[in-house]
């Protein structure tokens, strides 16, 4: 069964705004019934101050999307339209306290209903509805097959690594290795038959490059370097990259791959100082989080643990876990001693 | 799960799993510790357990009508059984690479030919069902030739309990030289088996549908049929499926079918008359629904009512709460965006399709447990479907709700 959160059980079981409207002045209607769901949005606005008074909902679909709905009125209520129509599906979410990720599309039926309602109420076009569907391939970061298929037609793609790059299926655990090789193989054919590629551009099932293993590096791993000499307690924090050992002739030249240097941090900095450099060190991160949909921000140190506060796509996503194990891992390496980073909810 | 409320739980998921009986547990329990040898050996240790083994096998030989013991191999499961079946069948007939099944087979079956057809060049026919979830016999009859290899039926389907003709089935594939595969996971211990006297070539099962432990199943494969082993190794199962016997899960699926074989006409009577009770007062009840499947010809546990205008995981979770368990067809539980196969195969709408529940009743439910659901159930829809934009008060689908479907 799936893992929902208190808050979406809750409301779930004691929807708030459910029923019918009369008297709405703006309504929204969205839906998909081959996947079992649809939404109607009801909102009363007031036409003096654009101000949504009432909102109600009926849904026909699972527990989250009825949860889904009933926090999308709860957001609604009270503000004006311009303030509802920037609401996203990742606010629904957030307000529910994350959704399993084969459930987000409820949150973007929600975010639909409302663009439709508004479009209603201002008498606008709505745009055409991208609503992706197909079956959830890539659990970790909740890509479904409508969506895989789309990036590869627009963008001509043929290799595994450049569907993982545009969708990022299959960047996480890479358990959906062979339906997305599937699925690139069947696409890749039928943009052959309709002339969009070359045959011998298609990738062909099963073709696709042994995955890398990335190299774990951790402190208790012999390194599976050519060793000629013996080297010196390792120095992961060193600023400047230490010079390779002479390799013995037959050992292949490609394997000497330098550690990234860090930003230098010799142990022994004061507390002021390392907060400033785990500050600094989570800043450059942010992007990487924020181009994902979501963020991540320092709120404390104490001791070896650092209390970070994760955001948006962030925090309800299945991969929280190995985020925070990589920002542990940064920080460890710049201060030159082991920290623990732990998600904590701002208060 | 988390949310079952003080009172005792109503379990009518019995399709998916059943709870292993105690005197099942009582007589695994020894062989886990005391008859711990392997059956391979030549010490007492091992002997003791191999005599077991064999009390076991005529257990599971009496349930389903064989006429050897030594018909049945003992394999992890029922997807296992089918897997090895339908590939071995294609393995002993060169020249033939056709395969026919329905299109309302379990998973296991389903997923394996799907890649079958489209990694190992072999071509599937599957086959249609009418609205009452029976199978469409010309369609079968056309498609039959001397290029099939193995034709695949289900004994009982999984969803709506509806029961295939397999004998007259299996007749018709051995006009045409084929073999006949049934995956009969549902039907063993429920309905009386008597497989010596059909044509059918080779069965699969498993324990866990019928009291029995998890991880195991047997595949029928009668005397004289050709056989190729999914799994090498040792000489185990007559060298028709390698690896160590699972010794305690052995001899709890004997004991489950020593006790299936010891009640069944009475269960058969008694939970038919349950589940007909169960279904004639929800119809009467809640109003806009119907029970699937063929009416005259399907299993006595299972019903699968489709509640229309509402989602069957809502449904669930709400049943849940009332501390009743049962599955659904739901698109929304499965994790996949697509409403059940199999109602989809019998052309049930979408509106009801996805909010079909299957209630799946044992030897062990009671009358009071029934009275518990027919009480519960009917407010659960009402409070779902006021909620539902395709509801009105009336009773009817509005006529001015269209939504934009993507």
């Amino acid at each position: 069964m799936w893992e929902y959160t208190d808050k979406v059980k809750d409301h779930f079981f004691n929807p708030r705004n459910a029923g019918a409207m009369t008297d709405a002045n703006a309504v929204g209607e969205v839906g998909s019934l081959s996947c079992g769901d649809a939404l109607k949005l009801m909102l009363k606005v007031n036409p003096e101050t654009e101000v949504i008074e009432d909102a109600k909902f009926q849904t026909f679909g699972c527990g989250s999307a009825i949860a889904s709905s009933s926090a999308l009125t709860e957001l609604v209520i009270g503000k004006t339209v311009d303030e509802a129509r920037k609401l996203t599906n990742q606010d629904i979410a957030e307000f529910l306290g994350g959704l399993p990720p084969e459930k987000m599309h409820c949150s973007v039926m929600g975010q639909e209903a409302l663009t439709a309602a508004v479009a209603a109420y201002k008498g606008e076009a709505i745009d055409e509805d991208d609503h992706e569907e197909g079956a959830l391939i890539c659990k970790c970061f909740g890509v479904d097959a409508g969506m895989i298929e789309r990036a590869i037609r627009t963008n001509k793609l043929t290799t595994l690594e450049m569907v993982t790059f545009y969708t990022k299926a299959g960047g996480g655990c890479n358990s959906c290795r062979e339906p997305l090789e599937e699925l690139l193989a069947d696409t890749n054919q039928a943009m052959v038959a309709e002339g969009l590629i070359k045959a011998e551009e298609a990738f062909i099932f099963g073709s696709a490059p042994v995955p890398q293993k990335k190299k774990k590096v951790t402190g208790f791993v012999i390194p599976d370097t050519p060793v000629a000499a013996p080297t010196g307690p390792a120095q992961p924090s060193a600023p400047v990259q230490i010079a390779m050992p002479a390799a013995p002739a037959a050992a292949p030249a490609a394997v000497a791959v330098a550690p990234a240097p860090a930003p230098a941090a010799p142990a022994g900095l004061s507390p002021a100082k390392e907060a400033i450099l785990v500050a600094k060190l989570i800043d450059e991160m942010r992007p990487t989080f924020k181009r994902d949909g979501g963020d991540v921000e320092l709120l404390d140190i104490e001791g070896n643990i650092v209390m970070v506060h994760l955001t948006g796509a962030c925090s309800g996503c299945q991969l929280a876990t190995q985020t925070l194990g990589g920002i542990q891992k940064i920080i460890s390496e710049a201060l030159g001693r082991p920290v623990r980073v732990i998600p904590v909810a701002k208060t | 799960m988390k949310d079952m409320t003080e009172v005792t739980p109503v379990y009518l998921d019995n399709n998916a799993t059943t709870r292993v009986w105690p005197e099942v547990v009582e007589a695994m329990l020894p062989y886990f510790s005391e008859q711990f040898g392997n059956a391979s050996s030549i010490h007492a240790f091992g002997s003791e357990v191999g005599g077991a083994l064999r009390e076991a096998r005529r257990s599971l030989q009496a349930l389903i009508g064989a006429e050897f013991d030594h018909e049945i191999i003992f394999t992890s499961g029922g997807t296992e059984s089918n897997n090895t079946a339908i590939r071995s069948a294609l393995q002993v007939q060169p020249g033939r690479n056709e395969v026919i099944t329905s299109a309302v087979e379990h998973p296991a079956i389903l997923s394996l030919v799907d890649w079958l057809e489209k990694h190992e060049g072999v071509v599937v026919h599957r086959i249609g069902v009418d609205k009452q979830g029976r199978l469409n016999l010309d369609e079968y009859r056309e498609k039959l030739s001397d290029k099939t290899a193995v034709v695949s039926f289900m004994w009982a389907n999984n969803e709506t309990g509806t029961i295939f003709p397999v004998d007259g089935l299996a007749e018709l594939a051995h006009r045409h030289g084929a073999l006949f595969h049934c995956d009969a996971v549902q039907a063993v211990g429920k309905v009386p088996i008597d497989v010596k006297n059909t044509d059918i070539d080779m069965m699969s099962l498993s324990s866990h549908k019928l009291h029995g432990p998890k991880g195991l199943g047997a595949l029928y494969l009668r005397k004289g049929t050709r056989f190729r082993p999914l799994q090498r190794g040792g000489h185990q199962e007559r060298g028709r499926r390698g690896g160590t016997e699972n010794a305690p899960a052995i001899v709890g699926l004997g004991k489950a079918a020593e006790m299936a074989m010891a009640t069944m006409a009475a269960d058969i009577a008694r939970m038919s008359a349950l589940r007909d009770k169960l279904e004639k007062g929800l119809v009467a009840t809640v109003g806009h629904c119907f029970v699937t499947g063929d009416p005259l010809d399907r299993l006595p546990n299972t019903s699968t009512i489709a509640f229309e205008y509402i989602e069957g995981e809502a449904i669930l979770l709400k049943l849940n709460q009332a501390g009743i368990a049962a599955s659904s067809g739901s698109a929304c539980t499965s994790g996949s965006l697509e409403p059940s196969h199999v109602l989809r195969a019998m052309d049930i709408p979408f509106t009801a399709a996805h909010g079909a529940i299957r209630f799946s009743l044992s030897r062990e439910t009671t009358e009071e447990e029934i009275d518990r659901v027919l009480a519960v159930v009917p407010e659960i829809i009402a409070g779902l479907r006021v909620m539902s934009p395709f509801w009105s008060a009336d009773g009817a689908s509005p006529e001015n709700f269209d939504p934009a479907y993507a």
